[in-house]
C-alpha cells in the first residue's frame, strides 16, 4: 500500500501553500544543509520544470532556503527565510535550470562553506514527500523519511560489510541502501536508510573505518521547529 | 493496518464494538510501534494547529503572496453578522472556517495537510464550527480526526489523494468524504452510517478537475474548500437521517480512480486547462510570471471574481 499510516493522510504540519511546492522544497533544502553539515556561506539554487515556472507564487524559494536554515516544514519563520539568510550572511542565487530533469518538480542545490561544497539534486513527488536523486555527482536515491547515513569511501571489497557491521552491532535495522561509484576502485558513495535514529558515537565509528573519507547524517525526523539555524 | 476497504473497516468496528476513530488509533499504534498516548498526543497537536489556523484566517491579513486572494473568510463572517444567510448560520460558519484555513495556507501560514494542503480547509471548517456548536471536548475531536484519517487511508490506498494524479475530486473530494464520515460518527452515527456518508459525499465530487489559475493553490481551490465544508455537513445529515449510498462507498472510490485515471493531463494540476486557461486565467498567469510580481494589478482584477 502506498500510504502506510494515519499521519500520511492527516499531516504533515506545514507552512502553505503547497505540499509539493513548499513542504517538499523545505525538505530538499534541509537535506543539503545536513549533508553540508553547517550553514552555507553561499548557495546556488536551480529550479527545473514546474518549480521553475511557479516558484515565486508557491514560495518554493522561501521554502528551500528555510530548509538550508534547517527549518522543519511547519516552521513559522519560512516566509521570512530569505531575509533571515541575508542577516546571517548567506549569499543565495536562484537560477532556472536547463537541460534534462527527472521530475516536474526538481531542484538542484550547490551549497558551499569554506572549502566544503555539497551538491544535492532532489524531486518533490507530492504530499511533502521527496526523492533525493543525486549527491555530489553520485547517482544515489533516498527519501529522507528515515535517518539516513551518507558515507563517502574508497571503492574496495568488504567496505559496505564494514559499515553494516557497525550498524548491526548497534541493532540498527537498514530499510534501504543505495550505492554509486565514480569509477572502479575510485570514490564511492553509500547511502543507508535506517529505521531508528543514530547516535553521534555510531556516526563517529563509521567515520573512523579505514578508507571512509567522510560521513554525514541526514535526519529530518526530529522536529526542530523552534531551533535556531 | 487490518483494513483496506470501507467494508472491512466497518466490519472490524462492528465486530469489536469500536468507533472508527478508536479502531484507527489502535491500528496506528500497532503500525508505528509507538504507544497510543503518543500517537493521540500528536493528533491532538495537529488539531490545535487547525484551530489556530481558523482563528488566524478569521482575524489576520491573509493576502496571498501573489496578491490574488485573501480575507474572503472575513467577508463571509461580516456578511453573517449583518445579514440573514441563505444557507443558515451553521453552514455559513463552517464555510467561513474552511475559507479561513485555506487562505492561511495560501498566505504561507501553518496548516495541517488533510489530506493535502490544497484541501486543508474542509476538515477544520467542519470540525471547529461543530465543536463550538455541540460543545464537544478536544479529545472527542481528536478521535474524530483519527476517524477522518481512517477514511482517507482507504481512499488514498484504493484511489488517490493528489490533484496531479486524480484531479480535484481526489483532494477536495476526499477531504469532504473524510469530514462527512467523521461528522457522522461525532453525531452518534454508526460506522455503517459513516461509510454511507463517505459514499454520498464522494458521489457529489466525482469528475471534479484540478485547474488552478497560475498553478497556485488559490483559485479555485480556496472557494472549493468553503463549498466542501457545507457539502460534508449535508452528507452527514443525509446519512444520519438514514439515507443510504446505494452504490457502496468502496465502489464509489473505484469510480473516482477510474474517472481520475482517464482525466486528461491538462485537468490534473498542470494549469494547462480549465479555469487556468480562461481568458482571465491566462491574463493573471501573464501578470504573475512574465511581468514579474505585479501584485496590485493582479489583485485588483480578481477582487470581484471570487
Amino acid at each position: 500500500m502506498r500510504f502506510k499510516d494515519v499521519f500520511s493522510i492527516i499531516g504533515p504540519a506545514m507552512v502553505g501553500p503547497s505540499s509539493s511546492h513548499t513542504a517538499g522544497a523545505v525538505r530538499i533544502g534541509r537535506v543539503a544543509r545536513h549533508i553540508l553539515g553547517d550553514l552555507p556561506e553561499k548557495a546556488d539554487i536551480l529550479f527545473y520544470g514546474s518549480f521553475a515556472d511557479t516558484y515565486r507564487g508557491h514560495g518554493t524559494d522561501l521554502a528551500i532556503v528555510g530548509g538550508l536554515l534547517d527549518f522543519d516544514t511547519d516552521d513559522p519563520r519560512i516566509p521570512s527565510s530569505l531575509s533571515i539568510a541575508e542577516q546571517l550572511g548567506v549569499d543565495i542565487a536562484f537560477k532556472e535550470g536547463k537541460g534534462q530533469f527527472p521530475h516536474p518538480n526538481t531542484a538542484k542545490i550547490v551549497a558551499r562553506r569554506g572549502d566544503r561544497e555539497t551538491t544535492v539534486i532532489g524531486a518533490s513527488i507530492g504530499g511533502g514527500n521527496i526523492e533525493v536523486l543525486g549527491v555530489n555527482g553520485f547517482d544515489v536515491k533516498f527519501t529522507a523519511m528515515y535517518p539516513t547515513l551518507i558515507v563517502l569511501h574508497d571503492d574496495r571489497p568488504g567496505m559496505i560489510a564494514d559499515v553494516t557491521r557497525v550498524l548491526s552491532r548497534e541493532n540498527v535495522n537498514i530499510g534501504h541502501m543505495s550505492v554509486d561509484r565514480k569509477g572502479r576502485s575510485g570514490e564511492a558513495l553509500t547511502v543507508i536508510d535506517t529505521d531508528s535514529s543514530l547516535t553521534d558515537d555510531v556516526v563517529r565509528e563509521v567515520a573512523q573505518l579505514a578508507t571512509v573519507r567522510d560521513v554525514r547524517l541526514v535526519d529530518l525526523t526530529t522536529n526542530k521547529g523552534g531551533a535556531s539555524p | 493496518m487490518r483494513f483496506r476497504t470501507m467494508e472491512q473497516l466497518v466490519e472490524l468496528c462492528e465486530r469489536e464494538n469500536k468507533s472508527i476513530g478508536r479502531l484507527m488509533l489502535e491500528e496506528q499504534a500497532k503500525e508505528s510501534g509507538r504507544d497510543e498516548r503518543e500517537e493521540f498526543r500528536k493528533m491532538a497537536e495537529y488539531y490545535a494547529i487547525m484551530k489556530e489556523a481558523v482563528r488566524k484566517g478569521l482575524t489576520e491579513d491573509t493576502t496571498s503572496r501573489s496578491g490574488l486572494t485573501g480575507r474572503d473568510a472575513q467577508r463571509v463572517m461580516q456578511y453573517m453578522a449583518d445579514n440573514e444567510t441563505s444557507v443558515g448560520d451553521v453552514a455559513a460558519e463552517a464555510m467561513a472556517n474552511a475559507l479561513a484555513v485555506s487562505e492561511v495556507n495560501a498566505s504561507m501560514g501553518r496548516i495541517i495537510a488533510t489530506p493535502t494542503a490544497g484541501s486543508c480547509g474542509i476538515i477544520p471548517g467542519v470540525f471547529v464550527s461543530s465543536q463550538k456548536r455541540f460543545g464537544w471536548d478536544d479529545d472527542t475531536m481528536t478521535y474524530a480526526l483519527f476517524a477522518a484519517g481512517a477514511i482517507g487511508f482507504v481512499i488514498a490506498n484504493n484511489s488517490f489523494v493528489s490533484g496531479a494524479e486524480g484531479g480535484c475530486q481526489a483532494e477536495v473530494g476526499s477531504a469532504i468524504g473524510m469530514a462527512a464520515g467523521a461528522m457522522t460518527e461525532l453525531r452518534g452515527g454508526t460506522p455503517a452510517q459513516a461509510a454511507h456518508a463517505v459514499g454520498l459525499a464522494l458521489k457529489n465530487t466525482l469528475g471534479l478537475i484540478c485547474d488552478p489559475v497560475g498553478g497556485l493553490v488559490e483559485i479555485p481551490c480556496i472557494v472549493r474548500n468553503g463549498f466542501g465544508a457545507v457539502n460534508a455537513l449535508a452528507a452527514a445529515d443525509m446519512a444520519l437521517a438514514g439515507v443510504r449510498s446505494v452504490i457502496p462507498s468502496d465502489e464509489v472510490i473505484q469510480v473516482m480512480l477510474e474517472v481520475g485515471s482517464s482525466m486528461p493531463e491538462k485537468h490534473r494540476e498542470t494549469a494547462k486547462g480549465g479555469l487556468a486557461q480562461t481568458p482571465t486565467g491566462k491574463k493573471i498567469m501573464d501578470q504573475l510570471y512574465r511581468k514579474g510580481s505585479s501584485k496590485t494589478t493582479a489583485a485588483k482584477q480578481t477582487e470581484t471574481a471570487e
